[in-house]
């Protein structure tokens, strides 16, 4: 089959087939469907972040950032520049541009940071993160710390999906080519890279500003879905949240960073019942023994840099 | 005039305080090349050990000297243990293992401190007892300084000072910075590393809770998550300093405090945390080692 051909069905079959269980599903189960919805675009931000932090093995602690540029941007565009146009297109060009917005910022913050390394890079891109969030708090047509409202609540979990399918797959294509190559040389040791003639800053760069569009997608998917965003949700803690979701899947493996982020929102949920049942909420110091113990049992994470289809349960040993 | 130099006693006071935590960043990351992201939570308990302390009948009920001593001395006591604990439970576990590793563990610790707060001691904010009596301790003019501020600078720059001598007068400080320099050879000479890093934590926690009980003493409120900004900023300090450089963190933390005090003074306060970050990306970018670290040439 065309690569092409393959790349448009790999996007689309899992994207329908959502949209369809999703209003197969009834009213009872919307919340579910909308969590769902919410693991989808954690599965975005993890596997994107991947590609910096697991893939080109530089350390990003600054997503939340590039998420809340993209959210930003596209709730601007929704609400102040398309409200002429019919409701999905204006949600899909909003996103668009959110994305690309970031893709932008990801380039401007990537050029003088990565020039850094490992923790200082990490603290770097902490501090433009947390930048980016103090002057949306600053900008009053923004909305401010009062957060920004009445954004039309277009996202459904086909357009959840098909973002995700479509992230997943261009990393994999991204991953067999030489980009990909590159990214991985850099990772296992930057000076025999530019030794070999790896231009080591533009992939890093690269890297960096494909890593941040794609954290504006989801930041766009986001707040269409929410229909209203805080400066808050964009905090320190919520890079912190992907990191851990990168690091616990296994760092530089797609299909770890999938499964964590859709594992890791969906545990505070099914721990809702045992909150109602102690009386007290110990969801999140569940959540943080869980991620203590797994990191001092399992260091590599679940998937260590293997992939999925990589395990080999099916082929003999 | 006054109301400048006014705002220069604030930011050095809250400078002092900055700088107490810094130093325990410092001390960690120079001995483990380890962001403790949990240094922040522990002064955030350190803030309620105090308060607790200072509660109870150990400590006289009037404010004053005594009620003081007894707090800081109770606080950093138990912070010293409650970082005895995590190095031996959490990092300890984990040495030799990836870094990466070890800092996602830290941000474990640092969540399951506050999340475990909040269950613990409740969402809301309680208010700090007064340890100390407020007031003026003299004026001149407009500029007045609180006998707060006496108390926080003489407490802060005291600790400073004997951590001064602690780290380059003793064996104990001695055998700490050989560990910074090399684990493997200060193992060979005889130092036991694993001892000495158990220390050094106990020493940076207890700092953090001096830090602690001065930032109750002027910002009198306690809260779970009271940690998270005064630690990202004293690790800024750190950084700024150079970090893994003890008076680097001293002369960071300073700065810092100074440059937030002037910027809230002069109008600025919604920027005043984004200051901390400008100012951190603006010295990475230009001078990466921080004022006062040392460039070290990249072995291939």
């Amino acid at each position: 089959m065309n690569p092409n051909l393959k790349l448009i069905l790999g996007v689309l079959i899992p994207a329908l087939a959502v949209q369809a269980l999703a209003s197969l599903a009834p009213d009872s189960l919307s919340y579910f469907v909308s969590i769902l919805a919410l693991a989808g675009i954690n599965a975005i931000l993890a596997v994107s972040l991947n590609l910096v932090n697991g893939i080109t093995g530089q350390f990003s602690l600054g997503h939340a950032g590039f998420m809340a540029v993209g959210a930003y941007t596209s709730a601007c565009l929704s609400v102040y520049a398309f409200p002429g146009l019919p409701g999905q297109l204006a949600f899909v060009l909003a996103v668009l541009g959110g994305g690309l917005l970031a893709g932008l910022a990801g380039w401007l913050v990537g050029l003088p940071s990565l020039r850094l390394r490992g923790d200082y890079l990490a603290i770097v891109t902490l501090g433009f993160g947390e930048i980016i969030r103090v002057l949306i708090l600053n900008m009053d047509f923004l909305g401010g710390a009062r957060g920004f409202i009445g954004i039309p609540a277009e996202t459904s979990p086909f357009w959840v999906m098909l973002c995700l399918a479509f992230c997943v797959l261009a990393c994999v294509r991204l991953m067999a080519s030489t980009h990909g190559r590159a990214w991985l040389a850099i990772r296992e040791d930057e000076v025999a890279a530019s030794a070999v003639g790896v231009d080591t800053t533009r992939y890093k760069v690269l890297a960096f500003a494909l890593s941040a569009a794609a954290a504006g997608l989801a930041g766009g998917l986001f707040a269409h879905k929410q229909a209203f965003i805080n400066p808050n949700s964009f905090d320190f803690m919520k890079s912190v949240d992907v990191v851990i979701m990168v690091v616990l899947g296994g760092m530089g493996s797609m299909s770890g960073s999938l499964l964590a982020a859709v594992a890791l929102t969906l545990l505070p949920e099914a721990l809702r019942p045992l909150a109602q049942l102690t009386g007290v909420d110990l969801r999140m110091v569940i959540y943080s023994l869980a991620l203590i113990a797994m990191m001092l049992s399992r260091p590599a994470g679940i998937m260590g840099r293997k992939e999925l289809w990589q395990l080999g349960w099916w082929t003999k040993r | 005039m006054n109301t400048l130099l006014q705002l220069l006693l604030d930011g050095l006071s809250l400078g002092a305080i900055y700088a107490l935590i810094a130093l325990g960043y410092t001390l960690v990351y120079g001995i483990l090349r380890l962001i403790n992201f949990a240094h922040g939570d522990i002064f955030m308990v350190a803030a309620y050990a105090a308060l607790f302390s200072a509660l109870s009948s150990l400590a006289p009920a009037d404010p004053g000297a005594t009620r003081f001593a007894v707090t800081l001395l109770a606080s950093m006591a138990a912070a010293a243990l409650l970082g005895l604990a995590i190095e031996r439970f959490c990092y300890r576990p984990l040495r030799g293992q990836p870094r990466i590793n070890l800092l996602i563990t830290a941000v474990g610790v640092s969540l399951l401190l506050e999340n475990l707060s909040q269950v613990l001691f409740g969402a809301n904010p309680r208010v700090f007892p007064e340890l100390l009596q407020g007031g003026v301790a003299f004026e001149n003019g407009q500029l007045k300084v609180g006998q707060i501020d006496v108390w926080v600078l003489l407490t802060a720059f005291g600790l400073m000072l004997a951590l001064e001598a602690f780290v380059h007068r003793t064996r104990a400080g001695r055998a700490m910075r050989a560990v910074a320099h090399s684990h493997e050879t200060a193992a060979l000479v005889g130092v036991p590393v694993d001892k000495v890093i158990a220390l050094t934590f106990a020493v940076g926690s207890a700092l953090a809770a001096a830090a602690a009980v001065l930032y109750g003493v002027k910002y009198p409120q306690v809260s779970p998550f009271m940690g998270v900004m005064p630690g990202l900023k004293a690790f800024v300090a750190a950084v700024l300093g150079g970090i893994g450089n003890l008076r680097g963190a001293v002369l960071g933390a300073l700065l810092l405090g100074l440059a937030e005090s002037l910027v809230i003074g002069y109008g600025g306060a919604t920027w005043k945390d984004a200051l901390a970050f400008l100012i951190l990306i603006l010295i990475l970018v230009l001078r990466p080692a921080g004022l006062l670290g040392k460039y070290e040439a990249e072995k291939v």
